[in-house]
């Protein structure tokens, strides 16, 4: 059964459709082509304040959960007791569909970007914090006892010897949840918090393909590139290990 | 279509809010906004939910005849890594949204072209997982067993496939998660699964839109605890007693 909206899916969603200057379609934008080439070159400006907007939240949501995520790793790390219940705790929030989730901290943080950031960076906590622990508990106890023959504190042993050594699998960790951030973060659209989503989702319909293609490319592509500089933050972080491919 | 909050930051409203998405799917509520005419309810909650696990099951389905025995060969024969975790990272890459829109504006809308869509997102997680799981098992057990004189295919079967169900059962239910999130925003694409609460608000109002999300979160919540089940079902006692 059709919805509402589908109906009303077709019809030109205010001056969206339309080449700017004269006011007519440039080609045939709103068929069932792929792509319209005239009309991408014409509008391709529309689309910079929502990449920023995109951008904006995904880092922000990234940092947050980041920092979030490596605390609940130390501190797991120290207090093993906690690993088992931490990692059900952000499996459920992992586990949550986004949107779904969006709306359930409506009634609490309302629309907007707020909700957002808080949803997008509980997304990323399992992903962080289960890399962490594990890179962790994968450093060699020969090397630690050498760090503690050599006089080392915990405390140094933890951040000169342990999260070095750990940094391969934290970065990895970090890549996957940068990646799907930016992936996810069109949904943000049904929160009305903007980003690439607007381009595919815009006023209560679906646009049309140029534009859902452009959307999606640019949101593949920034994935690609912050995967790219990520990999080759850990390469130069790491030169005594080589990366490897997974 | 941002309407103004209708509640403030305290606790009162809050449960309120909820109170009122709870009763929306038990009891048809008279919408403000369609001019008398009773939303929600139990029957229509239930008829939603169903076809959202209608969708995921049929989704889920074609992702794993795709991807497992894909995944089991190619880890079986060591070849195609590049190309399997490419699939991998390329396809966190994808936005859910995107392709929903894309196969509702140019393919056409219904079960037919949403299930296909849907299982594409679930290929990549399954493909990788099953490559990966494959490739660790330990070669000195595909060994012995070669040496047993088993075939190829009894070698895939019966050692590297059970190894390999912890792994190949997480990306299981990391396809599951997202088949179930992304099914949520299927009605754009003429399908009604409980997103219809959420997405149709101007038809629902504020209580569908919670109504619907309590209901998502349970539902994705509940396959994710059977998937669990069923990996620890599928999972030999010998290797449960290595990982504790």
């Amino acid at each position: 059964m059709a919805s509402p909206f589908l109906i009303a899916a077709g019809e030109v969603g205010g001056d969206f459709f339309h080449e700017r200057s004269s006011g007519t379609l440039p080609c045939q934008a709103q068929s069932s082509h792929l792509f319209c080439w005239d009309w991408a070159r014409e509008n391709i400006d529309r689309y910079g304040t929502p990449t920023v907007q995109h951008l904006e939240i995904v880092l922000l949501s990234v940092a947050i959960g980041f920092i979030v995520a490596f605390a609940l790793a130390l501190i797991a790390h120290r207090t093993r007791w906690l690993q088992p219940p931490l990692l059900t705790a952000t499996g459920i929030l992992y586990t949550i569909p986004s949107i779904a989730f969006f709306f359930l901290l409506l009634p609490v943080t309302g629309f907007g970007r707020d909700t957002a950031i808080i949803v997008l960076s509980a997304y990323t906590l399992q992903i962080i914090y289960r890399n962490t622990v594990l890179g962790l508990a994968n450093v060699p106890a020969s090397v630690k006892d050498a760090a503690r023959g050599m006089g080392f504190t915990s405390r140094q042993i933890l951040w000169k010897v342990e999260l070095p050594l750990a940094l391969p699998e934290i970065i990895a960790g970090l890549r996957i949840a940068v990646v799907s951030t930016i992936a996810i973060a069109t949904l943000v659209v049904f929160i009305s918090a903007g980003g690439l989503g607007t381009q595919i989702y815009g006023s209560g319909n679906l646009t049309f393909p140029t534009s859902i293609v452009i959307a999606m490319a640019i949101v593949m592509t920034m994935a690609f590139l912050f995967d790219l500089v990520l990999l080759t933050a850990q390469r130069l972080a790491t030169p005594w290990r080589r990366a490897r491919a997974l | 279509m941002a309407k103004g909050e209708s509640a403030v930051n305290l606790p009162h409203p809050v449960l309120a809010s909820f109170g009122g998405a709870v009763e929306f799917i038990f009891t048809p509520q008279t919408s403000n906004v369609t001019g008398g005419n009773k939303v929600g309810g139990f029957d229509k909650s239930l008829e939603l939910v169903l076809k959202h696990l209608e969708v995921t099951v049929i989704a889920l389905a074609i992702a794993l005849i795709v991807a497992l025995p894909l995944g089991l060969y190619l880890g079986h024969r060591g070849k195609g890594e590049l190309f399997a975790v490419g699939i991998g990272n390329a396809g966190r890459a994808i936005p859910e949204l995107a392709v929903i829109a894309l196969v509702a504006v140019l393919i056409g809308v219904g079960l037919q072209t949403v299930a296909p869509a849907l299982a594409i997102l679930g290929i990549a997680p399954i493909l990788v997982n099953t490559y990966v799981g494959v490739h660790q098992v330990d070669p000195a057990a595909v060994e012995a067993a070669r040496g047993m004189g088993m075939s190829e295919l009894d070698i895939m079967r019966k050692v590297e496939l059970p190894l390999a169900v912890p792994t190949v059962m997480g990306g299981v239910r990391a396809a599951a998660i997202v088949i179930i999130a992304t099914a949520t925003i299927a009605p754009l694409a003429g399908v009604e699964t409980l997103g219809d609460f959420i997405i149709n608000r101007n038809v629902y109002g504020e209580n569908g839109l919670l109504a619907g999300a309590i209901l998502v979160a349970l539902l994705a919540l509940t396959i994710e605890g059977l998937l669990a089940l069923l990996q620890s079902r599928l999972t030999s006692d010998g290797l449960k007693l290595k990982t504790v």
